[in-house]
């Protein structure tokens, strides 16, 4: 991203010859591709995965609305998880940023533990240790917020770093303490310019949240494991659960993008690059989760 | 903390499991995502719309909704894998879309002077990208890469759903068995994906360093 994108100075301008032979390649590429679709379609075609009965669960009313409630609750999961991570991460940030070793310290050792834990570990851990005392939603959801808001912390720790040293020193020099600088300098600017970080995070909590199916629990990955059970159509389930994440995921990530653009352009922060944080990114080049 | 002792052969072949997840993923994903992302540089449309629309499609889809589809979806389709090499296939094809974006990002960063200088002295596309920018991309892109395996040792875990008994399938076994050990086994076995993560940024930490001065 940024300047020259390279794919314009790897290859000339391309001549006659040239084109005729992009063309030429261009065509070979589509007709492979053709070749892998149709083979698809035939391979599905054979094992009768275009039958009525294979995809009439999601035209069936019912079944849509189980499906519909259970993308409500993905969503839910998702929302939670985000809100309660940016406060779990901004504290952690403040706190390994401190001068006191006391805090630094543990706020490190935490940090860096759930950012390279599974989170499927800690639903384990949880859904068998407390289940019964928080209830499936926080079994989901607290792995969740401690595994992204180890990444923010990340992130946000980042941001305060990125802001301009001119903007410390102009804070002290006008007489604010520790916690007012970071408080009306530093933060501020740090969100602004990491705030297309953190909608994508939002794209890998929502991925993330379809491990409540180990649980099992009522958002849209669990609903759908027991439509596929009931119905012998995990295929054609697995496809219907893939486009609807693509859906709202790809939206997301174009949003990220979009606030990227705007927040650089209006200026609202002196952080002109936004740092890559190893595990996650902006935008265009978020990390799995 | 007994438990851990008590049960370390089961941990130890947990995590054996985890890394021959981890590395045989690693693998195929790191060949398809290069090739992926040559795809989405180069001068052919119709290969930008693939590479684009691959990474757009397994960059969105949870893990654990590809997992259905190749666990339970292609037995459906009369193509028969163990678990094991199952989630082989599922954490490939997921990883690769994360390689091909971590090594697009890496040749961006490549000076264009380079690319120009390649082809100002006759070098076709393949020679430019492939003796010019990617060896150069390839250091750039070392860190990147290594959050891409971090993430892809933490996604292994997803295995556990689906039949493969690595790290965090043992990790819930024991804890079935013995939940007043809870925290010791959560912690214990936490700490060994913890060394995994800690070889992988380490490593990644040499490279950068070996390779920074050859620049």
């Amino acid at each position: 991203m940024g300047g020259i994108t390279m794919s314009s100075v790897l290859f000339d301008v391309p001549g006659p010859r040239a084109r005729a032979r992009h063309r030429v390649i261009g065509v070979i590429t589509a007709l492979l591709l053709l070749a892998v679709v149709a083979w698809a379609i035939w391979r599905l075609y054979e094992n009768n995965q275009f039958a009525y009965e294979k995809w009439e669960p999601f035209v069936t009313p019912a079944i849509v609305r189980d499906l519909w409630d259970g993308l409500l609750i993905t969503l839910q999961i998702a929302a939670v998880s985000i809100v309660f991570a940016n406060i779990f991460g901004m504290l952690f940030a403040v706190g390994r940023l401190s001068d006191h070793w006391l805090i630094s310290w543990p706020c490190f050792v935490v940090v860096e533990f759930f950012r390279a834990v599974p989170v499927l570990m800690m639903v384990f851990f949880f859904s068998i240790k407390y289940a019964s005392e928080i209830g499936k939603f926080w079994v989901i959801t607290i792995p969740l917020i401690l595994y992204n808001g180890s990444v923010l912390a990340e992130v946000f720790r980042a941001g305060i770093l990125a802001v301009p040293k001119g903007q410390r020193e102009a804070g002290s020099s006008i007489g604010l303490r520790k916690y007012q600088l970071m408080t009306i300098i530093l933060i501020p600017q740090a969100v602004a310019a990491m705030l297309p970080a953190i909608i994508s995070q939002c794209v890998v909590a929502l991925k993330d949240s379809a491990l409540a199916f180990v649980i099992p629990y009522e958002e849209i990955v669990s609903v759908g494991n027991r439509i596929r059970n009931e119905f012998h159509n995990s295929f054609a389930t697995a496809i219907v659960l893939a486009v609807v994440f693509i859906i709202i995921n790809y939206s997301l990530s174009r949003l990220a993008i979009w606030v990227e653009r705007r927040v650089a352009r209006r200026g609202r922060t002196a952080v002109k690059h936004p740092p890559t944080v190893p595990g996650v990114g902006v935008g265009d080049e978020s990390m799995p989760g | 903390m007994d438990v851990l002792f008590e049960e370390w052969r089961q941990i130890v072949d947990g995590f054996w499991e985890t890394v021959q997840l981890l590395v045989l993923s690693g693998l195929i994903a790191t060949v398809i995502g290069t090739l992926l992302a040559a795809m989405r540089v180069a001068p052919v449309r119709m290969m930008n719309a693939i590479g684009t629309s691959y990474v757009n499609v397994f960059r969105n889809t949870p893990l654990v909704v590809l997992f259905i589809l190749v666990v339970f979806g292609l037995p459906e389709l009369d193509i028969q894998y163990t678990f094991f090499e199952k989630a082989i296939i599922a954490l490939s094809v997921y990883t690769a879309a994360f390689v091909c974006e971590a090594v697009r990002s890496g040749i961006n960063t490549v000076a264009a002077g380079q690319a120009e200088a390649a082809r100002s002295i006759g070098m076709t596309f393949t020679q430019t990208l492939g003796r010019v920018v990617l060896p150069q991309a390839f250091r750039a892109v070392v860190p990147p890469l290594a959050s891409v395996y971090i993430a892809l040792t933490k996604n292994t875990s997803v295995a556990a759903g689906f039949g493969v008994t690595e790290a965090t399938a043992t990790l819930s076994a024991l804890l079935n068995n013995d939940p007043q050990a809870a925290f010791a086994l959560f912690f214990g076995i936490g700490l060994g994906y913890v060394l995994i993560v800690a070889v992988i940024s380490t490593g990644s930490h040499l490279l950068e360093r070996r390779w920074a001065a050859s620049r």
